[in-house]
Formats: C-alpha cells, structure tokens, sequence
C-alpha cells in the first residue's frame, strides 16, 4: 500500500474507462506539468501534476494548508514555479504578466472577496469588460468613437450578467453595500465580464448556507452550458461532488488522488486525508 | 456634537440628492451661474457688494490669481493621489519643471538667449513636465505607499536644489523680464499687461474649465476605472486584466501635465522664477487641500485648492491684539486640518461613489413606498 500512496495516478487507472470517455478527444486546455513551488524551505505545492480539458468541471480539493490557493495564484501567474511549467491553451504562462494571463481568457474569483468596494456593481463589471478594450487616454479623453463603443459593450455586458448571477437590481449599488452572498455573485459576474475560457472559482460557496449553495451549484452548472470551462477550489464535499466532472485532491501539497467524484470519494487515501485515519489503518 | 454633525449630513444628503434629481438643464444653468460668477468676480463693481470675502490686505484679482494657479494644480494632483491612490509628497517639482522650462527658454537673463515668446515655450514645456512625469514615475511606480511617498518627496527637493545651485538655473537671483501671453486690445495695448492680474486671472480659469472637462471625460472611462480599481485593490486588479503600471504612468504624466502648465502659466505672469517659489510647503499645502476638498472628487479638489489659497490670503493685512494674523496662517491652516480629519475625514465633498449611493437610496424609497 506504501507504493501506490507514492504513486498518485492508481486512482485513475482503476477508473481508467470511464475517465477515458470524459476526456479522450479533448482538447486540453490548461496543463499543471509537474510543477513544484518552494517558499523558501517551504514546500507548497510537490510535484503536483493534472491537466484540465474544454468544458468540463474540475474540482480542487484538499483539507486546510492542502496548497488548493497556492496553486490556483500559481495558475494565475502570482507564484512563478521553481520547477515545472504550466501551459494554458498551450502557451507557457510562466514569465507573462498578471493581466496578459487574464486577457488569454482565464478569470478567476478570490477565497476572501476582492472585489474594488468603493465601484458601483456597474462600475466593478466595467473593469472586468475593459480587460479586452482597448480605449486609452486620448479616445477617453475626446470621447472618440471607440470610447463609446466599449463604454456601451460594457454596460451591455453588465447588464446581461448581473442578470445572469441573479442580482439585476444591484447595478448602481456600491459594490461594499451588497450582501454577502451578493458580493460572490458579483464577483463571479466581473470575473465573467473578461470573457474567459477557463474560469477558476476559489472557494464560492465559503459562508453560504444549504439553499444558497444550490442555487450556486445551478449558476456554476449554467457557466459551463456557456461553454466556459470551470476550476473549483471547494471545501463543502457535497457541492464538489454534485456538480464536477472530475476531481483533483491534494494534500500537503501533493496530488493524492484523481478521478471522477465516485472514484475520489470511495478512495481511502482521500478518505484518511479528510478524516484523519492513523497510517495503521491506512496500510 | 453628533446632532450638529447629523444635521450638517443630512443637508448636504438633501442637497446631493436635490443635485441628481434635478433635470439635466437646471444643472447645467447651475454650473453655467457658477462660472458666470467666478468670471465677473475680479471686477470691483461686482466683488464690492461680497461684503467680507475680498481680501483687504492685499489686490484681489491677484489673490484669485493664486487662489486659480491652486486649484489647477489640486485638480492635476486629485489625479494622482484621489484617483489612482498613488501618494505624491513632490506634486510641486512638476510646476517647478513647467516654470523653469518656459523662464530658461524665454527670459533673457538665460544662458540660452532664446528669447522665445511665452505661446511657444508653453508647448514645450509641457511636454517636458509629461517626460519628467514618466521619468520619474517608470522607476519609482513599482514602490506602494510609503516608499512612493517618500521617492516622490526626493524628486522635488532635487530639483529645489538643482535650481538654487546649479549656475544655469540662476539660484535665487532667478530668471527676469519673462515675457507674458500675447494679445493686444484693439488700442494696442498689451492684453497681458504688468498692472491688471484680471486677464491672467480669466486665462487660468478658462484653462481650468478646460482641463476639468478632460479630467472629467477621463474619469468617467476606461483610463478612470483603472485608476480606480488601482486605488481600491492593486493585485484584483491585475487579475481583472488592468494593465496597472501603464495606467499609474498615465496618472503621473495627467497629474504632471496639469502641474507643468500652472507653472508655465505662474511664470507668464510673474515675470520672474527664483528658486525661493519652490518650497516643499508647496507641495504639502496642495496635498492638504486636495484631502480637504474630498480625495477623488474633481469639485472636492476644486474647492479644496480654492478654500486652502484662499484662507492663506484672507489672513494678509488682519491684526488682532497687534499681531499680524498672516504670520500664523499655517497654524490656523493645520488647525482646520485636524478638525476636519477628526469630523471629515473624507473631505468636504467626497468622491463620486458615494453620489452614486444616494441615487440607489432614493430607488429603493421609491421601490418601498
């Protein structure tokens, strides 16, 4: 039992069919290839390996201090790896800016919510569209053409997603006088303003209770029937296995386990992650 | 104490909120009176019915002369430091650059012997204030914060130094015999003449009409959100696709361009530049009435440089029990800072968000009744 815990793909081939058929023929879209990150004795993410393909919905998952954020801020350029790569939409995101990153098509919300609170909704959608808009001080500043056509894209836009997260009436509201719950849809709306490919969600439903995290559940199953692929890092089990297509686990920042929710979560060492079990029970 | 500060905000709610209510015509007939009054100003058959506003001391057409060279340079650092949240301590090097340019290019006790009209400096040294602004800011806008504040601060103490020692910049004895703006009235006098600020006065306010509409449509843009959203949260940002640096860098170079033309303009009027008009008090004194006004608001910081110039010139030629009220004028000033940062820490007119909150107030009464 020792070697397959130093083996973390057994999961997969056990399940090999069946994750074939979600994956095979699918285009990859971001590959995490083998990628360490050391803080400087610390050693946050080890090796950590999965490949995430078009349109599906991958969970993120880990106990506390597992490295789930680590490696989503390495993803989104934050963190540079020591060691490995990481290739979104086959490019090497390593090196780029913060904001090339985003404007390559990946959007992603923050576990503790940042949204600018001092912006209307409106206004904090508007910042998300802009990542694609190209006015800058001198259009701006003689209101030429291309000024008012992406101020209109923007509102257009904005209009369309606050209804799409379901907080319509919230455009003109500061974005620090929504509601809780109202704050994490929008930032999911900002996030989707940048038109992404892949969206990577950090810990949604933290703070939600049962029929809020349903009603997240169906707006993250809707964003995918929009053809936006989706990352979620989640602590609630429930959630993470009603809507993923597959999971990835990491623990101490390793890859334990991957595979479809069924497999992941008859897996004993994702059993002994969450729980606890003793090594004496495990082996 | 509470119900004198609850009364003051509830009327200025119910003037905010009568302010967006109104129809678009009345608000432009507002500002349209507004500017109408601050034209007619200078002339005495209007200000002599103000009662105690004129100053006493000193010309009034030349304290409104200061008090518009002050608010043009609060608008240009409400910019920097209300926009983009970046805390420029050095906003005055950037009026010294604009000086200077126009006075080494035109004076005739320059080195260079140019001896250009004042019209064709002011191009270049514009130009000059943007490039110092982008010199400045491309090493230093990787800092945050105190460090920005402090490298900022630097840069306008090198160039006090540079211009009170360096031989080219003339040290104290200065540049003289600056030529003014050009125009001549149909008499053939000069427009821009040695005894009336006036005409100095309506240059500089039409000029500030002008950048104000500029600051105006920018703000409202997409350079004005990325200033913003820069502010707010600097790593969301980056996230969300806003190129920062390039953004904080136009913020400096907007902020020194607004600087660099105040000073070129000070320069048309004065005739001279020493290095005497480049104390660091400058700079703290538009900071300070850029925070008094309301920190990312362009009327805050209108009013803002308008109240801080004003009261320093409203004390010249008082005395009370024999002293000079003038000498303390910086007292009185920090006294009226701290009250303020204990009461209104916002300032006196905050920035645009909250406006917008009011609006959303008032739907949802309408929505409830």
């Amino acid at each position: 039992m020792g070697e397959t815990v130093q083996k973390p793909t057994v999961p997969e081939q056990a399940g090999a069919p069946a994750v074939e058929s979600t994956s095979a023929g699918r285009e990859p879209l971001l590959e995490v290839d083998h990628v360490t990150l050391r803080f400087g004795g610390v050693v946050a993410l080890n090796d950590v390996d999965f490949t995430l393909y078009k349109g599906e919905i991958l969970g993120l998952i880990g106990p506390n201090g597992a490295g789930k954020t680590t490696c989503f801020n390495a993803m989104t350029g934050i963190y540079q790896p020591s060691e490995g790569e990481i290739r979104f939409r086959g490019e090497r995101i390593t090196g780029k800016k913060k904001h090339q990153i985003t404007k390559m098509g990946m959007a992603r919300t923050f576990q503790n919510i940042r949204l600018f609170p001092e912006m209307t909704a409106l206004e904090n959608i508007q910042v998300g569209a802009d990542a694609h808009h190209k006015t800058s001080v001198i259009s701006a500043l003689f209101r030429l053409p291309r000024h008012r056509r992406e101020e209109r894209d923007g509102i257009e836009k904005a209009e369309r997603l606050l209804e799409f997260v379901g907080i319509p009436n919230r455009m003109h509201d500061a974005a620090r006088n929504l509601s809780y719950g109202e704050q994490r849809r929008l930032e999911i709306a900002r996030a989707l303003a940048t038109d992404p490919v892949l969206l990577c969600l950090d810990e949604p439903a933290a703070g939600f209770n049962p029929a809020e995290k349903e009603e997240l559940l169906q707006l993250i199953r809707k964003i995918r029937d929009q053809g936006v692929t989706v990352l979620l890092i989640e602590h609630d089990m429930r959630l993470v296995m009603g809507v993923t297509d597959r999971i990835v686990v990491l623990e101490f920042g390793k890859k334990i386990a991957e595979g479809l929710p069924a497999e992941v979560r008859e897996d004993h060492r994702v059993i002994a992650a969450y729980l606890g079990v003793p090594d004496d029970d495990v082996a | 104490m509470t119900s004198v500060r609850d009364w003051i905000d509830s009327g200025r709610h119910a003037v905010a909120e009568r302010w967006h209510n109104a129809p678009r015509w009345m608000r432009w007939a507002v500002i349209a009176a507004v500017v109408v009054f601050f034209y007619a100003l200078p002339n005495r058959e209007f200000y002599q019915w103000l009662g105690p506003i004129p100053t006493t001391g000193s010309n009034f057409g030349q304290v409104l002369f200061t008090i518009s060279i002050y608010v043009l340079l609060a608008v240009g650092l409400n910019i920097v430091v209300g926009f983009a949240g970046l805390l420029d301590l050095g906003y005055f090097g950037f009026f010294a650059v604009g000086a200077y340019t126009v006075a080494v290019l035109t004076s005739p006790s320059s080195d260079l012997k140019t001896l250009w009209p004042w019209l064709l400096a002011l191009p270049v040294a514009l130009v000059l204030t943007m490039i110092s602004g982008v010199m400045l800011g491309t090493p230093t806008l990787r800092l945050r914060g105190d460090y920005l504040a402090i490298v900022t601060l630097g840069f306008a103490e090198m160039i006090r130094v540079a211009a009170t020692s360096s031989e080219f910049l003339k040290g104290q004895r200065g540049f003289n015999q600056i030529p003014h703006p050009p125009g001549t009235h149909s008499d053939g006098s000069p427009v821009f003449g040695v005894l009336d600020p006036r005409p100095y006065y309506w240059l500089v306010l039409t000029l500030i009409i002008l950048v104000v509409l500029g600051v105006r449509n920018l703000n409202r843009s997409r350079v004005g959100r990325a200033w913003i959203s820069i502010r707010e949260d600097e790593d969301a940002a980056q996230l969300m696709g806003v190129p920062t640096f390039k953004f904080k860098l136009w913020a400096f170079a907007s902020g020194a361009f607004i600087g660099g033309l105040a000073g070129a303009l000070f320069a048309g009027k004065q005739n001279f530049v020493s290095s005497q008009n480049l104390e660091l008090l400058n700079s703290i004194i538009i900071l300070a009435a850029v925070i008094l006004g309301g920190s990312g608001n362009i009327v805050g910081a209108i009013v803002g440089g308008g109240l801080v110039a004003y009261m320093i010139e409203r004390f010249r030629g008082i005395e009370v029990f024999g002293i000079e009220l003038y000498e303390y004028r910086f007292m009185f000033f920090g006294l009226v800072l701290v009250i303020m940062m204990i009461f209104r820490p916002q300032g006196l007119i905050p920035n645009r968000r909250r406006a917008a909150e009011f609006k959303d107030r008032r739907k949802e009464v309408i929505v409830g009744g």
